[in-house]
């Protein structure tokens, strides 16, 4: 479907709310197109568009909620799935934990839609594949990667005068580079509102180079080692750590963020004094969502959650200072209901990757993990793998490639053993800083190119 | 959905944000609308055909079309309350092609007429020719012949659908009460059920209906020290099946008693909650484990998922290949490794099998998604490589003259590939219980129940947790362990394999969400084995103090 408009948007959704009967109802409107292009051994494997458009309606009756969703926009669809919604609401068991819809909030103006992306087409997406695949055929490379695009809206109101609007477009690729022998492989990662600001040729040259440069890797012995963690490395356990912050399960005793006896470690120093993580959905280099809940309503939740999402400070100088609330948690604790953020800032350096590179003694160069999983939530360790590219340096230089690690590490016990952080780079809607850990525990080798 | 957002949105997953909200897959509907009939055969065919005719007409050498329906019902619960109650249904058409050698693929949703499947399949023409500009070679498809007009029904006793949802509830609410009865402190309990509708009609002359069904009911119980902070969980011993409403009722014929009850087809939800509570909080008190060499007892709960990462997915001809180089990685197991016919995967007590028909798995279809006949084939026989996993376009790799059929799509909307077979270990040939192979371990660990796994990208090193863990010391249960976790590498592992209990312990374990490909994809798939034993295996303590 097209992009619909604000105003467009908000008939379609107003209409849907004058047909209720019920105590309270949300709708949420979606549309977007994605499409995506896959290529491996040097040649283009699968490829697509798509295009989803969807109504979800929420009907409320007391504590009882009911989600009736459709793809229809004619009068008579809209008013058989607001009747549809309502009868399954009066059909579903009770909520204990339901709290009403909130009543007109203040969104943020966040600046996530390109017309660019949004003028993608299959053209262009097999001239970015070719630009990938190219070079890497020149040079005796197997190139493997996926470009995906997407351009939509969301638009969300509810029976209490809730209005909110948001068009988007993300573009994501990957690439993989391997030598012929098999004995190298290098990644590259971007995303990207804009996709003027993408350059899949750029990109590849990075994995073409980490490829070539990691063959012949060396064994090193397993042990911990100070590590400097590339943005595509460091993102994820600091992703999961992030994801692990619910008020709730602190509270219930169950997160790294509780305490015996019942607390938690909310205002507790936890991290290295130069940790600080925030998110702000106005962010130009990774603006966000403005409000959470972008999807259709769903029993239990209330429908359209519809809380703006703001500019929250996460940890403050190694100091843990906010939680996330769902909105039934927050009631119940008498605290502001602050939803988890679309996308996190961690505040770094100024130094480049390769200043961090020269100002290091020993230590080894990840540039990602890979099949990372917990281990145990009381203390967030996890495990995984370095993959891609794993580089010994000595005095201040890349020597030689080593073999893969396996890892068992915790990011709070990371982000204790911090060194130096260079300049945040956008790395998966976040932005993260090439960090320096001293003691990272690698367990075992891996013989894995 | 992948497994660990599934595990996230149900609650479920080791810390989990608990969020009562579940992304909805295809349009919520009401559970009555679940039982509705879908579109009548006849009309499938013609809808098929309208789309094969038009792909020829536009030059297609080949085309298949599938018409799918997908039926989804979770029932989430957590302690005394109903979190999060959801039906979905998802239906559309998905049309592949070659034309000039290369694949091409369309779908559009709700599509009910002959125009719309006409529409999608010329579309996919048109991708196809666009892109026959980057190909290096063909397409070549392995012969299948056509079936004509038939069908497959997942052979269930009881249909979870028709099952009312207050019955449903009533089960998790009664069973999250045992649990708190038991001592833990907080419960999340999910039913998940699954019916796919799937209609596959292809130029080869085959019209394929069949109806799959899937159920899964687990849960989470967690256990609170207040004196220490720390807490420990305790997840079901269920498995996932291609099993109706009848795997809840259980009969004691279907599980093994032992340390714990195990389950094979029939699941006492009832019974396993409330050893879980007393375990979990065991748990808290139990032995923290000291690092080093172990003899392991791995039960069948625990050994699917090391089968699942470190033989299902290294002997998948795709991976071999390079198709998966950008996400899920390569294999180890090249194809030189084949060709040699003397490569060691296992010890010679390994018999390592694919299998599309095991009645009850998560993997049985009549026909895949590119309407081959389903089997049953060897992978690793008496320890040596012998076999893959392939397709109809992949078959002419490894000289054979069929495809495996065991290609699939998760939905309408997405292009079907490779995917993994059921992949089980056979039993040992000997007769030999449990507690007679725990007989003889000196220094050992029995583990039950899986848990956090982690393997490299070329399915070379990995490591795996688990729900419960036994001491055995001098051929005797010792305790409870915890804070353990193994890490060896695959090959050095199954050689390591000396004994594999018989046929009586053979059980299915299995995954729902087995995640492949851009964009990534789900399938559920099972694998079977019985209680094995592996000698000197590396096991690590987890413990860490933040």
């Amino acid at each position: 479907m097209a992009i619909l408009t604000r105003e467009e948007a908000k008939k379609i959704i107003d209409k849907v709310l004058s047909y209720s009967k019920a105590d309270e109802m949300s709708v949420a409107l979606n549309g977007n197109r994605t499409g995506n292009i896959r290529y491996a051994r040097n040649s283009v494997s699968t490829s697509g568009e798509s295009t989803n458009q969807s109504l979800a309606v929420t009907a409320v009756f007391g504590k009882k909620s009911g989600t009736a969703t459709i793809n229809e926009f004619d009068d008579a669809s809209l008013e058989k799935t607001v009747r549809r919604a309502e009868e399954i609401a009066k059909l579903a068991p009770e909520n204990p934990e339901y709290v009403p819809m909130l009543g007109p909030q203040n969104y943020a103006e966040t600046k996530s839609f390109a017309q660019s992306t949004a003028d993608i087409d299959p053209e262009y997406r097999a001239k970015a594949a070719f630009e990938s695949l190219d070079p890497c055929k020149k040079k005796n490379l197997t190139a493997a990667g996926y470009l995906e695009d997407s351009a939509g809206f969301t638009a969300i109101g509810n029976s209490k005068g809730l209005f909110g609007y948001n068009k988007a477009t993300s573009v994501d690729f990957t690439i993989t580079v391997r030598t012929a022998d098999g004995l190298g492989s290098g990644y590259a990662i971007r995303d990207v509102n804009d996709v003027s600001k993408l350059s899949t040729k750029a990109a590849t040259e990075v994995a073409m180079q980490k490829a070539l440069a990691s063959v012949s890797a060396r064994a090193l012995e397993p042990g911990k080692y100070t590590v400097i963690l590339e943005p595509a490395a460091a993102v994820d356990l600091l992703g999961n750590m992030m994801r692990s912050m619910d008020a709730r399960n602190a509270d219930e005793g169950r997160s790294f963020l509780s305490k015996k006896g019942g607390e938690t470690r909310l205002g507790e120093k936890l991290f290295d004094e130069r940790v600080t993580i925030y998110s702000d959905p106005t962010n130009a280099e990774i603006p966000g969502s403005p409000f959470a809940g972008s999807g259709g309503g769903r029993f239990g939740g209330g429908g359209v959650d519809g809380r703006p999402q703001e500019k929250v400070t996460w940890i403050e100088n190694g100091v843990v200072k906010n939680m996330t609330y769902s909105q039934f948690w927050a009631q119940k604790k008498g605290v502001k209901a602050t939803p988890s953020p679309s996308g996190f800032i961690m505040v770094g350096g100024t130094e480049s990757l390769a200043d961090m590179i020269k100002n290091t003694e020993k230590g080894i160069l990840v540039t990602r993990f890979w099949y990372i999983r917990a281990v145990d939530p009381q203390t967030l360790l996890y495990t995984g793998l370095t993959r891609d590219g794993t580089f010994y340096i000595e005095n201040g230089k890349i020597k030689f490639p080593v073999k893969n690690f396996r890892f068992n590490e915790s990011p709070v016990i990371m982000l204790n053993n911090l060194e130096a952080m260079g300049a945040p780079q956008r790395i998966g809607g976040n932005l993260v800083p090439p960090l320096k850990i001293r003691d990272f525990t690698f367990s075992s080798l891996s013989d894995a190119v | 959905m992948n497994r660990r957002d599934f595990m996230q949105w149900a609650g479920l997953g080791a810390g989990a944000v608990m969020l009562p909200t579940i992304p909805v897959i295809g349009r919520s509907v009401s559970p009555e609308a679940l039982l509705d009939n879908a579109i009548d055969i006849a009309t499938k065919k013609r809808l098929a055909d309208a789309a094969l005719n038009a792909a020829t007409a536009k030059g297609a050498t080949y085309a298949d079309i599938r018409i799918g329906r997908y039926l989804n019902q979770f029932v989430i619960t957590r302690e005394d309350k109903v979190q999060n109650l959801v039906n979905t249904e998802s239906y559309g058409v998905g049309v592949r092609v070659i034309a000039d050698g290369c694949w091409g693929f369309a779908a559009i949703a709700d599509a009910k007429s002959e125009a719309q499947t006409a529409k999608a399949a010329e579309e996919a023409v048109a991708i196809a020719k666009a892109n026959a500009r980057l190909l290096k070679e063909p397409v070549q498809l392995a012969p299948v012949k056509g079936f004509g007009e038939v069908s497959w029904k997942a052979p269930i006793t009881k249909n979870a659908f028709e099952v009312p949802v207050k019955e449903k509830v009533d089960l998790l609410l009664s069973v999250n009460d045992a649990a708190m009865k038991n001592g833990a402190n907080y419960v999340n309990s999910v039913l998940f059920m699954v019916n796919e509708q799937k209609y596959f009609a292809s130029t080869d002359g085959s019209y394929i209906d069949q109806d799959i069904h899937r159920i899964w009911p687990t849960f989470t119980v967690t256990t609170i020290d207040p004196k220490t902070g720390k807490f420990a969980t305790r997840e079901s011993l269920s498995s996932p099946m291609g099993m109706g409403y009848e795997y809840l009722q259980a009969n004691p014929a279907d599980s093994v008693k032992g340390i714990t009850t195990r389950y094979n087809m029939g699941y006492d939800m009832l019974e396993d909650i409330t050893s879980a509570a007393q375990q979990a909080k065991e748990k808290l008190n139990a032995k923290s484990v000291e690092a080093g060499k172990y003899d392991l007892v791995l039960d069948p709960s625990h050994l699917w998922l090391t089968i699942h990462e470190s033989v299902g997915h290294p002997l998948e001809l795709d991976r071999v290949l390079g198709y998966e180089a950008n996400f899920a990685g390569t294999s180890f197991a090249t194809l030189d490794k084949w060709q040699s016919k003397n490569f060691n995967y296992g010890s010679p007590e390994v018999n390592l099998f694919a299998d599309k028909t095991q009645k009850g798995s998560l993997g049985a279809v009549g026909w895949d998604d590119e309407g081959v006949n389903t089997k049953r084939w060897d992978l690793v026989k008496d320890g040596t490589l012998v076999n893959y996993q392939a397709i109809r376009d992949q078959a002419h790799i490894i000289g054979e003259k069929e495809s495996h059929g065991c290609c699939y799509a998760d939905n309408w909307g997405s292009v079907q590939f490779q995917r993994m077979a059921n992949v089980s270990l056979a039993p040992g040939k000997a007769p030999l219980s449990v507690e007679d192979m725990i007989k003889d371990v000196k220094k050992g660990i029995y583990i039950i129940g899986d848990g956090s796994f982690s393997i490299d990208q070329q399915r070379y090193n990995f490591q795996f947790g688990g729900q419960l863990f036994y001491e055995i010391k001098d051929g005797k249960i010792a305790g409870m362990l915890k804070d353990v976790s193994y890490q060896s590498n695959t090959q050095e592992f199954w050689n390591s394999c000396v004994k594999v209990c018989d046929e009586r312990d053979y059980r299915l374990g299995g995954s729902f969400f087995d995640g492949k490909g851009q964009p990534s994809q789900s399938s559920a798939v099972s694998h079977g084995s019985s209680t094995a034993r592996f000698n000197g295996v590396n096991v690590i303590n987890t413990a860490r103090k933040i």
